[in-house]
């Protein structure tokens, strides 16, 4: 079968009765802030967070096959730029995700030109490393950034109702941004393009597919879309440093999020971010002393008996009634 | 000129650790294909292991190599057996992703024993500090970075040697060759982790002499790897060397020019620069000697 073929294979756009079931949760979580509490409050904002971060990094991880390590250095990136100008007061505050997004876009073309030639490991190692270039030139930036004594954020005026709704709703509008650009992306030309590279990239730049603007295209999605999600987060926590802005756990779990829900798919990494974060809550609330640990346990799990996802066995129950 | 001369032997002293460090990160990555993220938690544990030995039994930490090397040949021997071979093929994603949870689990694993407390070696050296031309030679860091470079020398020989090491290069160079060579692919992968991690181990016991130790320092130790292995060109022991011993002296001369808190900076926009620039790095080939 020519690999052509393969990639148009429904896998890959998701079926109307799923877009159905996606939208009617949608809804749901739009009106859930009516009944929910404040900690399940922070917890769905925090879930809608990472399904920003797992669906960012499926353009690159996912879509194009390159293995990045490197979501926070954006997600940082995107904290520190909304950070510094909303305390200097240059831009108001329901512009800032845009600002972050923007920022870390031109970031990740500069960035990206020259490490999308790298492949598989080295791309990985550099990747990894430009996270840890931003992190220690925010934390010895002592001017701009305030080096290792962070940034205070200044209170901003709730934009819907209250300061825990404004955040959620920021949080919601961006998700279904970030998945409406991947829903877009995975059934255009584009798309195509980018599964042409993940399987095999000589001949994707053979069939005339411009390998180099793809990646950079990908890359660049994968980066605004946490920018944006990092200058939504200074604002909610109200305080960054550059240790939790740029914390390697988040390079990790947008990844480990995509690999629990399917990588490349459309749906995955937010059905991976959703199971993660419950299975954390559990985890996190009864064994305080070693989470990290058992999260670890859950990686190993994943990658040894679930290494297509859980949304795949979904999938062959479905297919097999 | 004193101040410079100073530098760079404090640089090399450092390299030579940082050779030891790398050795085994580069020789896992080199053959198995695998960026082993558990690397600096198994140093961690080899700088626990010399402390333990050294507090209760009073064991000196220069000797607890003897023992350190062989328990973690094994673990890591196993480790290799059990769990990585089974995702060996798959992409780097996928390999770098599980040796992140087993990181996860060793680490958390050591906090929760060891507590994050720092600890320190605290005997008396039985080595005094030498000065030559007006530089201070520490002592007990010459001795640190010998052991380490013997340590290599030994798998340097090995590796020429036995019939073991050559299988190793032979896996190296062309997995499918190997195996109609008759090697037992699978055991090779194992012994090659084993030995990775008796080195991480041993680099462990060594830098316990000199640093404090934290479960916190494992990251730290990732990235100086990382960083070697890029510099140095993979795959070689001269690979390793060179960008351990590099990567000593740029960091003491660059905490000379532009002050400690940039070290890490420097590194790793070396790290960057080399693998856009020169990704073979500085006398990298292809083939673990």
């Amino acid at each position: 079968m020519l690999p052509i073929l393969s990639l148009r294979s429904s896998n890959h756009v998701p079926s109307s009765r799923a877009l159905a079931v996606f939208g009617l949760i949608a809804v749901i979580v739009m009106m859930l802030p009516a009944v929910l509490d404040n900690y399940y409050m922070r917890l769905m904002t925090t879930v809608m967070m990472y399904c920003v971060l797992a669906w960012s990094w499926n353009f690159i991880g996912g879509f194009v096959g390159y293995p990045s390590f490197g979501i926070a250095a954006f997600f940082g990136l995107g904290a520190y730029a909304g950070a510094i100008l909303l305390s200097a007061k240059y831009i108001p505050f329901w512009l800032s995700p845009a600002v972050g997004a923007a920022v870390c876009f031109i970031a990740a073309v500069l960035v990206g030109l020259p490490i999308l030639r790298l492949r598989g490991h080295y791309f990985a190692v550099a990747s990894f490393g430009i996270a840890e270039v931003f992190r220690e030139v925010a934390m010895s930036w002592t001017d701009l950034t305030g080096g290792g004594m962070g940034i205070n954020l200044p209170p901003q005026k709730p934009l819907f109702g209250t300061d825990a709704m404004t955040f959620y709703y920021m949080m919601f509008i961006l998700s279904a941004v970030t998945f409406l650009a991947t829903y877009l992306v995975a059934r255009s030309r584009l798309g195509i393009a980018f599964r042409c590279i993940r399987q095999n990239e000589a001949a994707a730049n053979m069939i005339g597919i411009d390998t180099t603007r793809s990646k950079i295209i990908a890359f660049a999605f994968a980066s605004a879309f946490p920018g944006a999600a990092g200058a939504i987060y200074a604002s909610w926590v109200g305080y960054i440093d550059a240790t939790d802005a740029f914390d390697i756990l988040i390079s990790i779990k947008a990844p480990v999020m995509a690999l629990l829900g399917g990588v490349g798919t459309v749906f995955g990494p937010a059905v991976g971010a959703v199971v993660y974060l419950v299975f954390e809550e559990l985890v996190t609330r009864n064994f305080l002393q070693f989470h990290a640990g058992l999260l670890g346990i859950i990686i190993v799990v994943i990658i040894l008996f679930l290494p297509t996802g859980v949304l795949s066995l979904v999938r062959q129950k479905t297919e097999r009634t | 000129m004193t101040l410079f001369f100073q530098n760079l032997v404090n640089g090399l002293l450092l390299g030579g650790l940082y050779v030891c460090i790398a050795i085994g990160f580069s020789l896992i990555w080199g053959v198995l294909n695998i960026i082993n993220l558990l690397h600096g938690s198994i140093i961690v544990l080899g700088s626990y292991i010399a402390f333990y030995a050294f507090t209760y039994l009073g064991i000196s930490p220069f000797l607890a190599p003897v023992f350190v090397i062989p328990i973690m040949f094994w673990f890591g021997y196993f480790l290799q057996l059990g769990v990585l071979n089974r995702v060996v093929d798959q992409p780097v994603l996928i390999t770098m992703t599980l040796t992140f949870g087993l990181d996860l689990i060793l680490n958390n694993a050591m906090l929760y024993a060891f507590t994050a407390d720092f600890r320190r070696i605290v005997f008396k050296v039985p080595f005094d500090n030498i000065e030559v031309l007006g530089v201070i030679v520490p002592m007990d860091r010459v001795f640190a970075m010998g052991l380490a470079l013997l340590l290599t020398l030994v798998f340097y020989l090995l590796l020429h040697m036995s019939r073991t090491g050559r299988a190793i290069v032979a896996v190296r160079n062309d997995r499918d060759a190997a195996v109609l060579m008759g090697v037992n692919v699978k055991n090779i992968y194992a012994v090659t982790f084993g030995i990775g991690a008796a080195f991480a181990a041993a680099a462990g016991c060594l830098l316990a002499i000199i640093f404090p130790i934290s479960p916190a320092a494992s990251v730290v130790y990732v990235g100086k790897a990382f960083v070697i292995c890029v510099l140095g060109g993979l795959g070689s022991i001269g690979g390793a060397m060179i960008g351990g011993l590099a990567l000593g002296v740029i960091e003491s001369m660059g905490v000379m020019v532009a002050g400690p808190e940039h070290s890490v900076l420097i590194a790793f926009l070396l790290l960057l620069i080399i693998l856009v620039v020169k990704p073979t790095g500085l006398v990298g080939k292809r083939g673990y000697e």
